[in-house]
């Protein structure tokens, strides 16, 4: 009687993603009221900076209060409608966005398309640039949420770009064919692929190689380039951030067809931790692309009350300075603490310079080298430890034992909560044989660190250093 | 060059058609009563501009709404986190109790089968991914919302089989009508999934009586299709008979089976909020409400504007004053514009609810074919300078009928418009009244010299929906 959409489960709402949600629903930890709850971080949210929005909404009022000079605009707003969207707004993201750049590309806000959120700009650009049974290649591991927004309604599949711990999951060209193969093989066109820039769940930045060999292989193939770069604020640390655009125009690419083949979609959800206020947009070089993407954004356009509020925010050029600045640096020192606290556990990460999260090494803590072992490790740690984090297999890892674990939606204290519950979960561990692959890594270990040890004995000729 | 999807490069969006002209001619050109008093006039936009005050008086005693006041700051955290897609509790409580209201508290809506989404525009494509598969299709009564064609169809790529109601009975939804589309339908090898219904119906400004609606209820539990009921302008009905929704039917016919009732609503029209998207899907199916709240990821209201209209909506004085006098000013307005075209001839489609009159404008065609009325249109936009939408537009089956809205401007530019009717009416007639009825002109001056106020205080003199027996229009083609 419904639709094969509404009666299936491409939607993705039976994943183990979003189980872990329901779970903490049920039980959700509070300082005070419920201190044995479970700790949300599964949820990729930037809670770090909102006292430096409040502090800049008590000094502007009239934003929040829909008036300009003390006048009243509810009216105009009201009325406003126009998915070009409101030119005020759009110019400052324009500038923002290349702001967190560095300022090393300039955007254009007539090729800026406004949409419902990330969510909504993903599932767009793919209306736009693909038919029903085309395919799309997307590194692993990806955003879980992909396989909703890229598939369900447009009918696009997605072929997953096999990325391993073996080289920190970079992408590769020779892992780039493969997948093209396959798609191949399955009697799919490829139309484009997506990446993830800075990648959720890896939390890192794409190499300025990573980013020339993609580039390439979507000349080679005469495909398109999406770059999702909803994270492009986040980025805390060195390499630091090279976008897909700078990376073609450092090539002098911009007079080719390949620059109208790539397109980056972003939000103000993750940098500026407003994901309530439903602010996405695709900036694209391609006519085509805008044309068709405005007319669809009509589906999802931004209320003009927020649009208002956040033209003002971003036209405050201090502020848009301080806040990143801070931002940053408040991100690093989160993970900073997420990583030491786990390292404690004896639990490695893989070194990331960007996002809302660690991609975590538990590898050591399977039963098994299995998805099986993986899923068993998660709802240990989920009901058992009570931290709700999002399991390898979800993001489409290939390798199992990975998890991401989200540090910048709690507070400070929490997270010490959550650091104190992993410790006691791997000494638990360590004296119960639970991960037995565990104690043997961890011997084996030791035995390499006692031979390195024995081979410096014999080969320094310093006995009190080696004694140190 | 890569080819970019069949949905980006094809013609679905519907923009490329020639009633855009009129759009153009206004955009170029925009009426400004001082800058530029000769530009066209924008009637072709379905919008309510008639109680902003109202929203305005509200918000200035109420800033805790806009989040602006040092109490609502403290809660600005909490509200540019909020993402669930079950959308804020108190958000759909107090939609669904304005629903209630505007429906004179005949039925109560469950806030928990509220889902929300991109405004209407939003809702109906939401709804049709919910119902239908690429291929399938819906019946729609016409004259209906050109947009239609674009928010039902373009990306989910299923098709719309038109239900003809004429002007012989007022373009009545008939059972006969439905079956002929439904038959029509089958021979096209087309799997109908469900019905449309706009009510109260855009572009007629009528509503749907109970025993059409009876009829409607029992020809899809029959066929076992789906109803989908756009009741976006339920509050902007003005005058008797009173509305009756969809929702209300179905409480008195047990028989009916919910799970084929869908209602689309927004706060665009009713409210003159149209660029606040609030669009809202309420389905009586537990499973369409399932994945339409999964696909509402894909246009979520944003939370900055939940906030603003739960706060709004959930004041019981402001929402039972607004409705009384949004209708009391939508009435006031309606029935000045009808008379006014009245006296130069011009008559409509009794109505009595929507932000827009049903002008019929037959008797001015050249001939009774499309071509003529587009010709006739191109004259109303280059020559009156007004911006009306041609029937053809609404895929109506009859030339010669425009939509012209009015409540999306103030007073004085109302009556430059009706200025301008009067003048082309004038010049019209001229050319066809023999000259020995000339001398009727100077009576014909003087109802055309009644102003708003004399109109209002004496009421009772003729149907407003009537060309004047004494028009020299009338007389000329008789």
């Amino acid at each position: 009687m419904l639709s094969t959409k509404a009666s299936c489960s491409s939607h993705g709402q039976d994943s183990s993603y979003f189980l872990g949600w329901q779970v903490y629903e049920k039980n959700p930890f509070d300082e005070v009221v419920n201190p044995t709850g479970i700790i949300q971080m599964g949820l990729a949210e930037n809670q770090l900076s909102f006292d430096l929005v409040e502090s800049w909404l008590r000094k502007n009022p009239d934003a929040m209060g829909l008036k300009k000079d003390g006048e009243s605009v509810f009216r105009e707003l009201a009325l406003f409608q126009d998915y070009h969207g409101l030119p005020a707004f759009k110019n400052e993201l324009v500038e923002y966005m290349a702001k967190i750049r560095g300022n090393k590309v300039k955007f254009e806000p007539k090729n800026l398309v406004l949409a419902a959120g990330a969510t909504s700009a993903n599932e767009t650009l793919i209306f736009c640039l693909a038919n029903p049974g085309d395919a799309l290649l997307l590194p692993t591991p990806y955003y879980p949420a992909f396989d909703r927004d890229l598939k369900w309604r447009t009918g696009v599949e997605i072929v997953p770009v096999h990325c391993s711990s073996s080289n920190g999951f970079r992408v590769t060209r020779l892992a780039l064919e493969e997948a093209y193969q396959r798609a191949q093989k399955l009697n799919l066109k490829v139309k484009g692929v997506l990446i993830t820039n800075p990648s959720n769940p890896l939390g890192t930045t794409m190499t300025r190689d990573e980013l020339n060999q993609l580039i390439t292989f979507a000349i080679a193939k005469n495909i398109h380039v999406i770059s999702d770069e909803v994270f492009s604020g986040t980025v805390f640390d060195f390499p630091g951030f090279i976008s897909i655009i700078e990376a073609a125009r450092d090539r002098n690419l911009e007079s080719t067809d390949v620059w109208s083949r790539i397109h980056i979609v972003y939000s103000l959800s993750k940098d500026l931790g407003l994901p309530g206020f439903r602010v996405g947009m695709i900036y694209s070089k391609n006519e085509t692309v805008i044309s068709a993407a405005t007319k669809m954004s009509s589906f999802g356009l931004v209320s003009s009350q927020t649009q208002y509020l956040l033209s003002n925010m971003l036209a405050n050029k201090k502020f848009t300075s301080k806040y990143m600045k801070e931002n940053q640096k408040r991100l690093k020192k989160r993970k900073e603490m997420l990583v030491s606290g786990l390292k404690k556990a004896g639990i490695e990460c893989l070194k990331g310079n960007a996002g809302l999260f660690c991609w975590v090494d538990m590898r050591h803590l399977l039963s098994s080298n299995t998805f099986e072992a993986e899923t068993e490790l998660w709802k240990k740690i989920l009901y058992e430890v009570g931290l709700n984090i999002s399991p390898g297999a979800s993001c489409h890892c290939t390798e199992p034992g990975w998890f991401r674990v989200c540090f910048a939606n709690m507070s400070h204290e929490t997270l010490q909560v959550a650091m104190q519950r992993i410790k006691d979960f791997a000494e638990r561990s360590s004296c119960s044989g639970i991960g037995k692959s565990y104690q043997q890594n961890m011997s084996s270990f030791r035995r390499k660190l006692l031979t390195s040890n024995w081979v410096r004995k014999l080969s320094s000729s310093d006995r009190d250093e080696q004694e140190r | 060059m890569v080819a970019m999807s069949k949905i980006a490069t094809g013609n679905g969006h519907g923009e490329n058609s020639p009633y855009f002209d009129g759009w153009k001619a206004y955009e170029t050109n925009p009426f400004h009563p001082t800058e530029r008093p000769n530009g066209v006039i924008q009637m072709g936009l379905a919008e309510n501009q008639l109680c902003f005050d109202f929203f305005q008086k509200w918000l200035m005693k109420h800033p805790e709404a806009s989040l602006c006041s040092p109490e609502g700051v403290r809660k600005f955290k909490e509200t540019a986190l909020f993402q669930d897609y079950h959308g804020m509790p108190e958000f759909r409580k107090a939609v669904a109790k304005f629903m209630g209201k505007v429906r004179g508290d005949r039925v109560k809506f469950d806030p928990d089968r509220i889902v929300m989404s991109g405004g209407a525009t939003g809702a109906h494509e939401m709804v049709t991914f919910c119902l239908a598969d690429p291929g399938e299709a819906f019946l729609v009564p016409t004259p209906y919302y050109p947009g239609f064609d674009r928010d039902l169809r373009w990306r989910t790529r299923v098709e719309l089989v038109p239900v003809d109601c004429e002007s012989s009975n007022n373009f009545k939804i008939t059972r006969t009508a439905l079956e002929a589309a439904y038959e029509q339908a089958q021979a096209a090898n087309l799997r109908v999934k469900g019905l449309l219904i706009t009510n109260p119906s855009n572009p007629l400004g009528t509503i749907l009586d109970r025993e059409t609606l009876k009829s409607i209820v029992s020809f899809i539990n029959e066929k076992n299709i789906h109803l989908i009921g756009d009741e976006i302008y339920s509050a902007t009905v003005f005058m008797e008979p009173e509305f009756v929704s969809i929702s209300e039917i179905i409480e008195e016919d047990i028989e009916c089976n919910r799970d084929l009732i869908h209602i689309v609503y927004s706060l665009s029209k009713d409210m003159g909020l149209p660029g606040f998207r609030v669009g809202i899907v309420y389905s009586y199916n537990d499973a369409v409400v399932s994945c339409a709240r999964k696909m509402s990821s894909f246009g979520l209201v944003s939370s900055q504007t939940q906030h603003l209209i739960a706060s709004m909506l959930s004041d019981d004085d402001f929402v039972e004053s607004f409705i009384v006098e949004s209708k009391e000013r939508l009435f006031k307005r309606h029935k000045y514009f009808t008379w006014s075209l009245s006296q130069v001839g011009i008559g409509s489609l009794q109505s009595n609810a929507g932000l827009f009159i049903w002008m019929d404008l037959r008797k001015l065609l050249k001939e009774k074919t499309f071509k003529a009325e587009m010709d006739l249109w191109q004259v109303i936009i280059k020559e009156v300078k007004l911006n009306v939408s041609p029937g053809s537009s609404f895929h109506c089956q009859e030339p010669g009928w425009f939509r012209v809205c009015f409540a999306n401007m103030d007073d004085n530019t109302v009556e430059v418009a009706l200025m301008r009717i009067r003048t082309f009416m004038l010049k019209n007639n001229e050319a066809m009244v023999p000259r020995s009825k000339l001398c009727r002109r100077s009576s014909l001056k003087l109802s055309l010299s009644r102003r708003k106020d004399d109109f209002i205080t004496s009421p009772g003199i003729m149907s407003p929906h009537s060309p004047l027996p004494t028009s020299p229009l009338v007389r000329a083609r008789t």
